[in-house]
């Protein structure tokens, strides 16, 4: 039963590269512990080339030249430990977590999908890659030995079954402890006293004389250099939660810059939800902000969490009327949202979650009514209420009220097509026009007179004679002024009188002879209020 | 362009009459450069666009309908009618399930008359523009932003501009209705080029309202409605004796006339068409 292994050499590193992918060319050290007793925690092959290691203080490798140094981000490193899991679950669903950085996955059965085992290591390898890991891929008869061959080589490896042995042999013995800052200095140092260097030099020693001398802890040793070990996988289950974060080491004052951090976080999170096949319906915008008066106490350090006490959080959610995966879409919503509702101070940490949905599966017809794209939709629509604002731009619902002005504007959706209601409206279609007589009117029997609303009402003057309006005179529009030519009504209503909003008015429908020709109005008393004014014009 | 002689080496009378024509297009034909012109006499035509209803089954008969990927205007003055051909198109279009945009430049869009009219508001995106209220720091920076997107028509070009080239509406209506004539006339000309080149060659009808004609030549159909005098207004206009709560106003008689027509070249003012609309609730 083959098992593969995704092991990320240097994680704190690869975690941090993930957010600036521009620093993967140059050196790069990782740093941890309080200000001023700072030390290397990881460094990356340019690094260590240039001579910085694990455990060097800060003061000494700031003389090198063209060093970037980073604080050593925990949320960042969860982050890419679940883009890690998402990697191995797009392949195969019994996935174990042996570390950190190291995943360990089943390919039984997965031959037929993916093709032989190189072609489905290279595919783990170019898909973590994808998800901003750069990972060393191995495939072995068990997963110990699938372990072992992803730590000590790069690149893409496959071990042949029962030459577990002889391809291990090669690799230095520390491998066998993963993290040599984790090993046991005790066994080491018996190890290179025995002038044990190397895996086949621990496969070739005998059996019952190195259990004498090391017990049950030499004879395991043993059996993962011989690659002879045989242990079930423990699999887990990871949530579908989908989360980026970046520490900012300098705080964002201006909203351009912040747009190249989103579309990295975007583009990760897409590539997180795409290898699990899966969309997003809600994006949640989590932006830590500075308070811009306490940066001058705490100085210009490096650390992202000295002097931050007094940050706040400015949250934004983004939600989608159908499941979308585009990042270039998102970005765009995200600028036009920032933009209409700017976070008005620095900010230093940006975190950035997705609700995972099922992705949209509708296919629409060749020969039904044209729709506007979801994804152009949105953009247009958060376009427009930058325009207009975001109060005055959606469709409306009805009240069951009988209150004037009874509705309420909500997002608009147009909703999926509905084939039954489609057919239903074409057999009228047809039926009408095969009755050339009948007239063709889809409102119904007969057309509205449709009214047109003053917003807001227009004030105005009414002269009153033997208890209906004569004249009216509006000097805020001239058109509404004069002798009124005819007048119906008045129509009584009232409501909500139970309530502090309370109405009650007169209605009247009136003619008033205009430049142009008659014109029509509706006339409206306030009973309350004591007011006249004009509601607005039939047309 | 090198000129190619077409007879210099031919003496006169060596070629008959009826051979002349022959000969230049032989020789056009040969130069290179005149080669990929189409004559005009091989030019496809244009195919005409398809119909959809407006609603109004007069206008329908007048019109044949509103054109698919063109521009159509209805204009006329307050009270005549040109809201309730509006709803009615709007109605019909709701009701083919297809999605509807309302651009509202004076906001004076009615809901309870569009229910009442059968739109489906589902389907129907209301963009109100207006003033806005308040705006952030940045904005109030770019002052000279702001005096644009302050202003409604201003506001409302930008906006049809957007849902035009978003695409997939079946119907895009502009309501000029309230706008003042002097603002309505100082729209640009190129910005209906832009809106009628923007739905060539698609499903969408823009559909313009307005008091006087705005698109001009940019129309594909320009239609006038005129309100008539009302039936029970004129009736009871001679009545005055009669107690204004008794009265009832029962709707509008529309009279429609085709002013310009692309698809059909009638001579304008030819043809004209009159109906009748409803008040109902609301």
């Amino acid at each position: 039963m083959p098992f593969a292994c995704i092991f990320v050499p240097d994680f704190p590193v690869e975690a941090l590269l993930r957010a600036e992918p521009e620093l993967r060319a140059r050196s790069l050290a990782v740093l941890e512990g309080k200000v001023p007793l700072q030390k290397v925690f990881a460094a990356n092959e340019n690094a260590r080339r240039a001579g910085v290691s694990p455990g060097m203080t800060k003061l000494q490798i700031e003389a090198c030249a063209g060093l970037a140094l980073r604080v050593r981000s925990l949320p960042q490193e969860a982050a890419a430990h679940a883009a890690l899991l998402d990697c191995a679950q797009s392949f195969s669903p019994r996935v174990e977590a042996a570390g950190c950085d190291t995943i360990v996955l089943d390919l039984a059965g997965l031959q037929p999908l993916f093709g032989p085992l190189p072609e489905i290591a290279r595919a783990l390898a170019r898909r973590a890659s994808g998800l901003g890991l750069e990972a060393s891929v191995a495939v072995a008869g068990n997963p110990d030995t699938a372990v072992l061959a992803a730590r000590g080589f790069s690149g893409v490896t496959v071990i042949h079954e029962g030459k577990e042995a002889e391809q291990l042999g090669s690799l230095p013995v520390e491998v066998l402890f993963g993290n040599p800052a984790q090993a046991s200095a005790q066994l080491l140092e018996t190890f290179s006293r025995w002038g044990i260097r190397k895996l086949r030099d621990l496969a070739a020693l005998p059996d019952v004389a190195l259990s004498e001398r090391l017990g049950q802890a030499g004879i395991d040793l043993q059996k993962l250099a011989r690659g002879t070990t045989s242990r079930t996988l423990v699999p887990i289950e990871p949530p579908l939660i989908f989360e980026e974060v970046i520490e900012l080491e300098y705080p964002l004052v201006l909203l351009e810059p912040l747009a190249f951090l989103l579309r990295q976080l975007l583009e990760q999170l897409c590539a997180r939800l795409e290898a699990r096949a899966l969309a997003t319906q809600e994006l949640r915008l989590g932006l830590e902000l500075e308070n811009g008066w306490q940066t001058e106490e705490v100085g210009t350090g490096n650390s992202a969490h000295t002097g931050r006490a007094q940050a706040r959080l400015f949250q934004r959610t983004l939600r989608l009327p159908v499941p979308l995966l585009d990042s270039r879409t998102f970005l765009k919503l995200l600028q036009l949202d920032l933009k209409a509702h700017p976070p008005g101070a620095p900010i230093v940490k940006i975190h950035l979650a997705a609700e995972s949905v099922r992705p949209r599966a509708a296919q629409n017809g060749l020969f039904l009514p044209p729709s506007p794209e979801p994804e152009k939709l949105e953009l247009t629509l958060a376009r427009i209420a930058g325009i207009v604002g975001e109060d005055k731009v959606g469709s409306l619902e009805l009240l069951d009220t009988h209150r004037p002005g009874g509705f309420l504007m909500q997002r608009f959706a147009p909703g999926l097509f509905s084939p039954q209601r489609h057919r239903a409206t074409e057999k009228t279609n047809n039926k009408r026009s095969a009755d050339a007589s009948a007239p063709l009117c889809l409102c119904g029997d007969g057309l509205v007179t449709a009214l047109r609303i003053f917003r807001p009402p227009v004030d105005v003057v009414v002269t009153m004679q033997e208890g209906k309006p004569a004249s009216i005179n509006c000097p805020k529009r001239k058109e509404i002024q004069g002798t009124i030519l005819w007048a119906a009504g008045p129509w009584r209503s009232s409501g909500d009188w139970w309530e502090q909003e309370g109405w009650a008015r007169d209605e009247w429908d009136i003619a008033v002879q205009g430049e142009i020709g008659i014109a029509l109005y509706r006339l409206v008393r306030d009973l309350l209020g004591a007011g006249w004014f004009v509601e607005g014009t039939y047309d | 362009m090198s000129s190619l002689p077409l007879v210099s080496n031919a003496a006169p009378g060596r070629f008959a009459v009826s051979a002349w024509p022959t000969l230049v297009f032989q020789r056009l034909s040969a130069m290179p450069k005149l080669a990929g012109v189409t004559p005009a006499s091989r030019l496809e035509v244009r195919p005409a666009p398809q119909m959809v209803s407006s609603g109004v089954g007069e206008i329908d008969a007048l019109t044949g309908g509103l054109p698919r990927g063109c521009l159509t205007e209805v204009c006329g003055p307050a009270s005549s009618g040109r809201t309730s051909v509006l709803l009615a198109a709007l109605a019909a279009a709701t009701q083919r399930q297809e999605v509807c945009a309302l651009v509202d430049i004076s906001d004076a869009f009615n809901p309870c008359s569009a229910a009442a009219a059968g739109v489906n508001f589902e389907k129907m995106l209301w963009v109100r523009c207006g003033f806005q209220k308040s705006g952030s720091p940045q904005r109030h920076r770019d002052t000279e932003k702001n005096k644009i997107i302050g202003k409604p028509v201003e506001q409302a070009l930008r906006v049809t501009d957007l849902l035009l080239q978003s695409g997939g509406f079946g119907l895009v209506i502009i309501d000029l209705g309230d706008t003042p004539l002097k603002m309505a006339r100082r729209i640009p000309l190129t910005s209906w080029f832009r809106f009628q080149r923007a739905v060539e060659h698609t499903a969408t009808v823009l559909f313009v309202i307005s008091q006087v004609p705005c698109a001009q030549t940019c129309a594909a159909l320009l239609l006038k409605v005129s309100g008539e005098k009302l039936s029970a207004l004129s009736c009871q206009l001679s009545e005055k004796t009669s107690p204004t709560h008794a009265l009832l106003l029962n709707g509008l008689q529309v009279q429609g006339e085709l002013l310009r027509s692309r698809l059909e070249r009638k001579p304008a003012g030819s043809v004209t068409s009159a109906f009748t609309t409803k008040v109902r609730a609301g």
